[in-house]
C-alpha cells in the first residue's frame, strides 16, 4: 500500500477519528470503565498543556501537580460548600474554626470557582515563571524549582487542616448546579463536557503550535540566545505558555472533581507531578496527539498492573521512565511518524520539530555550552 | 539564651546532613550537568547498610564489641554506594550526557526501582537502628543546653568528610583531574585525561557521599524505604542556593537553609516555616540568579 498524504489533512482525519472515538465510547464501555475512561481524558488536557511547555518550549515543569490541584480544590470548594446546605462544612467544625474563612467566600458561586479555578493556578505559574525566566534561571534549576513548589504547596495543604481538609482533601459532594453528582445521566454529560473540552484544547493547542507564536516557542527550546539577539524577549513567551499551561491544568482539575468527587494533596504530590511528565515522554513530545495518546494508554496501563500487581507497579513505572529515556525518546506518536516517513507515507512538510531540533541540537550544544565557552 | 543556642545547634546539625546529600549532588551537577534523582535512594541504601551490619553484630559478634559496628558501616555504606553509583553511571547515566532534563526523569525511575526493591528486600515500615551506647547522651553545657552526642558526631563526621573532599579536590592527581573537566572538558580531554574515567569516578564518589549520609541519619531517626525523598529536594534547594563549582557555596547553602529552616519551623510552625523558606530562597535568586558562589565565566548561559 502506499499512502501520500499531508501533514495538515493527517491531524484532520485524526481529530475527526478521536472525536467519533470519544462520543462513541459510552455505547460500549460499563459505567465504571466510562467514569475512568472520563478522568484519563481530564489527565490528557494537562498532559497537552506539558506538551506546549515541555515538547516546544524545553521547559520541564514537576510542578504541574501544583496547578492541577489548585484548580481541582478550587472545584470542590464550591461543591462542599454546596453539599453543606449553608451550614459550615464538617471539617472545619472538627478543627474548631467557627466561621467560614474570608477567602472561601467566592467560592459560594459556581462561576466564581470555575473562573478561579483557572485564574488561581495561572497566578502562581506567573509568580514562580516569571521570577525565575527573568534572571534566566537554567532549565534544570527550574525543575527543580518547580519541584520545591509541590512539596511546600502540599505541606501548606496537609498542615492547614481547618481551612483545606488536610491529608483528607474534600469530599462528599452531593450536587452540582443543582445535578445530582451521583445518577448516571449527571456522569455522563461530565464525560461529554470532559471529551469536548479535550477536543477544544487539542484544536486550541494545535493552533498555538503551528502558529508564529509556536514557531517562536520552538526556537527557544533550541536556541535561546539566538531568540534574544533577534529581538524577541524570550520571558514574554516562556511566561506566556506557562501560565496557559498552568491554566489548561487548572480547567482538568475542575473536570477531575466533578468526576472523581474527591481531591487530596496526595494527588498533587512529587509523584503525580513526575507522572505526569511520563505521560508526554511515552506519547511524544512536541506531537499534541501524543500528550493524548499517552495520558491514556499509561494510566490505563496503571490501573490494569495495579489492580493485578500493586507491588510491582512502581518498579514498571520506573522501568518505563528509564525504557522511553534510552531507547524512545521521541515517544510512541514521534516513533510511528519516522517511520511513516522512512516508508514515504507523508509528502511536503515532514520533520516534526523535534527531530529538527535533535540534529540542531548538535552544533547548537557546542556554542552554548558552559563548559566549553568557559 | 540556652534556648536560642540550642535552636542554632538543631539548624547546623541539620545543615550538616544536608551538607552531606549536597555535595555529592554539586558535584554530578557541576561536573556532569546530570541531575540525579536516584541520589536520595543512595542515602536509603546507606541507612539500610548500617541496619543489615547492625543485625549481623547482634547475631554473630559478642555483645562487647557491638560499639564498634558503626565505624564499620560508615564504611560499608560508603562503599557499596559507590559501587551501585558506578554501576548505575556506566549503565545509564553515561548515554544520558547533555540531555540534563531526560537524565532527570530516567534517575527519577531509578528512584522508583530501588525504592521499591527496598520495600521488598526490608519490608515497607521503618525500622529503627540502635546507636551504639558511646553515641547516647549528651554534653551537658548548662542546666538548659545538653548537646547530643549523636549529633556532635554526625557534625564532625561532615567535617571529616568536607576536609577530605577538599584535599582530594585541591590537593590530589584525580581531584585536580575532575576540576579541570568541570571547567574546560575539551581542553581537560586534549590534555590527556580520560574525562569519561573522571565521570564515573565523580558520579560513584557522590554516590558514595550519599551512602554516609544515609550512615548518620540512622542516628537522627528510624529509617524507611523513602528515607531519601524527603532530604532530596532540600538537598537540591542547597545546590540552587548555593551555586556549581566550589565547596565553600555548598557549605554556605547548606548552613542557610538548614539554620534559617529551623528558625522559622521553631518561630512560626512546621508548614509556614517551610513557605518563609522556599519564597527566601525566590527572593535570592532575584539578586543572584546563580547562587551564592560562583565560578566566574563569560558563558552566556
Amino acid at each position: 500500500m502506499h499512502l501520500s498524504l499531508s501533514n495538515t489533512k493527517i491531524k484532520i482525519a485524526f481529530t475527526l477519528v478521536l472525536f467519533a472515538l470519544m462520543l462513541a465510547a459510552p455505547m460500549f464501555l460499563s459505567e465504571f470503565r466510562l467514569s475512568l475512561l472520563g478522568k484519563f481524558l481530564a489527565y490528557a488536557i494537562i498532559a497537552m498543556g506539558l506538551d506546549l511547555i515541555w515538547g516546544y518550549t524545553g521547559i520541564l515543569s514537576l510542578g504541574h501537580g501544583v496547578y492541577f490541584g489548585l484548580g481541582a480544590y478550587c472545584m470542590a470548594m464550591h461543591l462542599k460548600l454546596v453539599a453543606s446546605h449553608g451550614e459550615l462544612p464538617d471539617f472545619m467544625s472538627w478543627s474548631g474554626i467557627e466561621k467560614l474563612p474570608a477567602f472561601w467566600l467566592p467560592f459560594q458561586s459556581p462561576a466564581a470557582a470555575i473562573l478561579l479555578a483557572i485564574l488561581v493556578p495561572m497566578a502562581v505559574a506567573f509568580l514562580l515563571g516569571y521570577l525565575t525566566f527573568r534572571n534566566r534561571i537554567k532549565g534544570s534549576f527550574f525543575s527543580i524549582l518547580s519541584q520545591a513548589l509541590v512539596i511546600i504547596t502540599v505541606t501548606l495543604f496537609v498542615g492547614q487542616q481547618g481551612y483545606t481538609g488536610g491529608t483528607n482533601g474534600l469530599t462528599n459532594f452531593d450536587s452540582f448546579l443543582g445535578l445530582s453528582m451521583s445518577e448516571p445521566s449527571t456522569k455522563l454529560m461530565f464525560y461529554y463536557i470532559t471529551a469536548f473540552v479535550v477536543i477544544a484544547t487539542l484544536i486550541l493547542c494545535q493552533w498555538l503550535a503551528s502558529s508564529r507564536l509556536g514557531k517562536i516557542l520552538v526556537a527557544v527550546r533550541d536556541a535561546e540566545n539566538r531568540v534574544r539577539f533577534i529581538g524577541y524577549n524570550p520571558v514574554t513567551y516562556k511566561v506566556f505558555i506557562y501560565c496557559f499551561s498552568a491554566g489548561l491544568a487548572g480547567l482538568a482539575g475542575i473536570l477531575f472533581v466533578l468526576q472523581e468527587g474527591i481531591v487530596s494533596p496526595a494527588q498533587m504530590g512529587i509523584v503525580p507531578s513526575i507522572e505526569m511528565v511520563l505521560w508526554v515522554a511515552i506519547g511524544g513530545r512536541a506531537t499534541i496527539f501524543g500528550a493524548i495518546l499517552g495520558a491514556v494508554i499509561t494510566n490505563a496501563a496503571k490501573t490494569s498492573f495495579s489492580e493485578a500487581y500493586p507491588e510491582w507497579w512502581p518498579i514498571i513505572l520506573g522501568a518505563m521512565f528509564i525504557v522511553v529515556v534510552l531507547f524512545l525518546p521521541k515517544g510512541i506518536v514521534g516513533t510511528c511518524k519516522e517511520l511513516a516517513e522512512k516508508r514515504g507515507w507523508f509528502q511536503g512538510k515532514t520533520r516534526s520539530p523535534l527531530q529538527a531540533s535533535s540534529q540542531a541540537r548538535v552544533t547548537l550544544d557546542n556554542d552554548t555550552n558552559p563548559a566549553v565557552t568557559k | 539564651m540556652g534556648l536560642l543556642l540550642l535552636q542554632l545547634f538543631n539548624g547546623i546539625s541539620l545543615s550538616s546532613i544536608l551538607l552531606l546529600i549536597a555535595l555529592g549532588l554539586a558535584i554530578t551537577f557541576g561536573l556532569m550537568n546530570v541531575i540525579n534523582m536516584a541520589h536520595g535512594e543512595f542515602i536509603m541504601i546507606g541507612a539500610y547498610m548500617a541496619y543489615t551490619i547492625q543485625q549481623l553484630f547482634q547475631k554473630f559478634v559478642p555483645a562487647s564489641a557491638f560499639g564498634w559496628y558503626f565505624i564499620l558501616s560508615i564504611g560499608v555504606a560508603f562503599a557499596v554506594a559507590f559501587a551501585i553509583g558506578w554501576l548505575l553511571e556506566v549503565t545509564l547515566i553515561r548515554f544520558l550526557y547533555g540531555r540534563p532534563l531526560d537524565s532527570l526523569l530516567a534517575t527519577w525511575g531509578v528512584s522508583l526501582v530501588l525504592q521499591q526493591l527496598a520495600r521488598q528486600i526490608f519490608g515497607a515500615p521503618n525500622v529503627a537502628v540502635k546507636a551504639p551506647e558511646w553515641l547516647e547522651g549528651g554534653l551537658v553545657l548548662s542546666e538548659d543546653l545538653t548537646l547530643p552526642y549523636k549529633r556532635l558526631f554526625i557534625i564532625g563526621l561532615v567535617v571529616v568528610c568536607i576536609v577530605i573532599i577538599y584535599l582530594y579536590q585541591y590537593h590530589s592527581r584525580g581531584g585536580r583531574n575532575m576540576q579541570a573537566v568541570m571547567q574546560n572538558r575539551g581542553m581537560a580531554s586534549c590534555l590527556g585525561i580520560s574525562t569519561r574515567r573522571v565521570d564515573a569516578q565523580a558520579f560513584a564518589f557522590g554516590s558514595g557521599m550519599a551512602g554516609i549520609a544515609g550512615c548518620a541519619l540512622t542516628l537522627v531517626g528510624p529509617i524507611g524505604p523513602s528515607i531519601g525523598t524527603y532530604y532530596i529536594v532540600d538537598a537540591f534547594m542547597v545546590v540552587v542556593l548555593g551555586g556549581i563549582g566550589k565547596i565553600i557555596g555548598t557549605v554556605a547553602g547548606a548552613l542557610g537553609i538548614g539554620v534559617l529552616n529551623t528558625a522559622f519551623e521553631y518561630t512560626t510552625s512546621a508548614t509556614l516555616g517551610k513557605v518563609i523558606v522556599f519564597t527566601l530562597i525566590i527572593a535570592f535568586l532575584q539578586w543572584k540568579p546563580s547562587g551564592l558562589v560562583t565560578t566566574r565565566s563569560r558563558a552566556l548561559d
